[in-house]
């Protein structure tokens, strides 16, 4: 397929406006990263997957969207929406799309500051890893201890992380650094399947498999000295990564809403050009079922990731003899979403729905959403790497919020498939590789060691790079990791 | 009767092929069910009733998978087969029934490899009976 891409500045390319878009693609890349993209696009449909411009593109046209259809750095092929897909539609006369959330409905990423620094740490850190793998499950159906009755999960789903901090675990200040307080309005159990809920009874407080995990890392470098005063940062602090989401409910959800939306689009005609991009209008019946229980997904993901922060508290404690609630939250921040938020169209300000597909809200100085003590800032945007690559914590900035409405990547996006990924390495010599580098891996299953390797995604380094010099998002510090509990 | 792996950058593509409608699906659920678990490590001592609708062949074979994969995660079990018992025409498209076959998942002995969190509708195709034979293809988000 043809795609035309314009370059527009060293860091920004645009797919113009033809035919049925109504708005132009906006892609983050440089003239390295563009290239293998514009080929892929050319080449076609590689295994029945549509390429990742060409799905920027596809987004374009949907009804309602505002702007442009924006893509992050760490861009690839999604189902519908690219993985680093950014769209938002007008809350009144757009739609909202199962492809834009995802089917691991607010996968985010929670980091954890620590007291400790890294020299703490390394003497300590396969007992570290030992207990860390113990306590907090991980792997294909994991389940945990923190069990719920029937008659609590829908309770969870409206209220989200306080539920379980509630139930003693967590610090109440847990809440004010987690997006929208770690309880998002509008959720209504109703809306998810009685399936859904009971497949999450015994799965809160676990990681899961895939690219989930739980990262014991050392600040490497600081960029930003001031940012990171006032995120309470410094060289050598030992930190701890969680990346994970809804689990088995927000898989449901997908599942779920996938069949209701896809009845939606013939029912009120609105023309899709890939079937993946399955919508409804925003203010429709089931567009509105939809969101709120998207809402409920996002709930259960947050309390999620307070209950496995208690969980690697304990084990922190139990190792290192620290109290656990001297391990205090940075922040935590969703990267698969959709969600109402204001934002500044052609000089007014309008009310949108932002989706966030494998991107994370990165909202920059003076927002209200942003806790008091970021303010002067904006919140920090946790972007993590892989098992044997660099994290990052980025900030916002005013013109994020102006070109793409205050979004960053989510990681570092893959560069080759899982099935390349496990022909290319062996899980076993891949633990023997890092544990040499210092890093020790803790994981229930080998091959899916090997579908993580390092070198299976992009350059970490570069894609952040492009959002920094592009003047989206600011630098603020580098993470190394020395522990992994892979899911 | 066949399946195989496309590549595909972030998730996996299954194929499946033989040479009727019931078999292509009894492959597809394998290929889905060998990207969580080395098969050879589960024995056969349940079997569950899966049953699905949807206006056409390729969105039952995504209603199938996902209806294994949902209830497989409900029961807590890992399943090693599929077998189709019959796939029938209805006024509003078609209607799957079927079997799964496994037992309770049991991490000390079944080897989990990768959790599928839904099929999609993306390369979602259906061949039917071109040469005798059918061809099932869609991609599995992991």
């Amino acid at each position: 397929m043809k795609i035309e891409v314009k370059k527009v500045s060293d860091f920004i390319w645009e797919i113009p406006k033809t035919g049925d878009m109504l708005v132009p693609g906006r892609v983050y890349a440089d003239e390295e990263t563009i290239a293998p993209l514009v080929k892929e696009a050319v080449a076609g449909k590689p295994g029945g997957l549509t390429p990742a411009l060409v799905q920027v593109a596809n987004v374009a046209t949907l009804p309602g969207i505002q702007k442009a259809s924006l893509a992050m750095a760490d861009i690839h092929p999604g189902y519908g929406f690219a993985i680093g897909g950014v769209a938002a539609f007008d809350s009144d006369k757009g739609i909202v799309s199962v492809a834009g959330v995802g089917f691991d409905i607010n996968c985010g990423v929670r980091m954890l500051k620590t007291p400790l620094t890294r020299g703490d740490i390394e003497p300590i850190k396969t007992e570290l890893a030992n207990q860390l793998f113990r306590d907090v499950p991980s792997g294909v159906g994991s389940t945990g201890d923190i069990r719920l009755k029937e008659s609590e999960i829908d309770d969870l789903l409206v209220k989200g992380s306080p539920f379980i901090v509630e139930r003693g675990y967590g610090l109440s200040e847990d809440l004010e650094y987690t997006e929208e307080g770690g309880c998002i309005k509008g959720a209504d159990p109703h809306n998810v399947s009685t399936r859904a809920k009971e497949r999450q009874f015994k799965q809160v407080g676990t990681l899961g498999s895939g690219n989930h995990y739980l990262e014991v890392q050392y600040i490497e470098e600081i960029y930003d000295t001031e940012a990171a005063r006032i995120y309470g940062l410094s060289k050598d602090q030992v930190v701890i990564s969680i990346h994970c989401g809804s689990r088995a409910l927000g898989h449901q959800i997908g599942t779920d809403y996938l069949k209701t939306l896809e009845a939606a689009s013939r029912k009120y005609g609105i023309p899709i050009r890939d079937r993946e991009l399955v919508c409804a209008p925003i203010t429709s019946p089931e567009g509105k079922k939809y969101i709120s229980a998207v809402n409920a997904g996002m709930n259960c993901a947050f309390a999620n990731r307070q209950a496995i922060a208690h969980l690697a508290r304990g084990a922190f404690a139990r190792i290192t003899g620290i109290r656990p609630d001297s391990i205090r939250m940075l922040y935590d921040v969703a990267h698969n979403t959709c969600k109402f938020e204001t934002h500044i169209v052609n000089g007014v300000e309008k009310k949108l729905l932002i989706h966030r597909k494998g991107a994370t809200r990165a909202f920059g100085p003076g927002r209200v959403e942003v806790p008091p003590a970021y303010r002067s800032v904006g919140h920090p945007l946790l972007v993590g790497g892989t098992m044997g690559t660099a994290s990052y914590i980025l900030r916002g900035t005013e013109k994020g919020m102006a070109e793409c409405f205050g979004s960053t990547v989510h990681g570092a996006g893959r560069s080759l498939s899982r099935v390349q990924s496990k022909r290319q390495w062996r899980g076993t010599e891949l633990l023997k590789d890092l544990a040499a580098k210092g890093i020790i891996i803790r994981s229930g299953s080998m091959s899916g060691v090997a579908e993580e390797a390092p070198g299976a995604y992009k350059d970490i380094d570069r894609v952040v790079e492009i959002m920094h010099m592009a003047g989206v998002n600011r630098k603020v510090a580098r993470m190394r990791p020395m522990v992994c509990v892979k899911g | 009767m066949t399946y195989s792996y496309h590549e595909h950058i972030s998730d996996i593509g299954i194929k499946a092929e033989a040479r009727d409608l019931k078999s292509a699906f009894n492959e597809g659920a394998s290929a889905m069910l060998n990207v969580m678990f080395d098969l050879t490590t589960i024995d056969e001592n349940e079997a569950h009733e899966i049953r699905a609708e949807a206006p056409e062949i390729e969105t039952l074979f995504v209603e199938v998978l996902n209806e294994v994969l949902s209830i497989q995660g409900l029961r807590e079990l890992a399943f090693k087969r599929v077998e189709t018992t019959a796939i029938e025409e209805t006024a509003e498209g078609y209607r799957y029934s079927g079997r799964a076959f496994g037992e309770k998942f049991d991490r000390s002995r079944h080897e989990a490899r990768t959790e599928v969190k839904g099929a999609t509708y993306s390369g979602l195709r259906y061949n039917g009976g071109t040469g005798g034979v059918h061809e099932l293809e869609c991609i599995l988000d992991v």
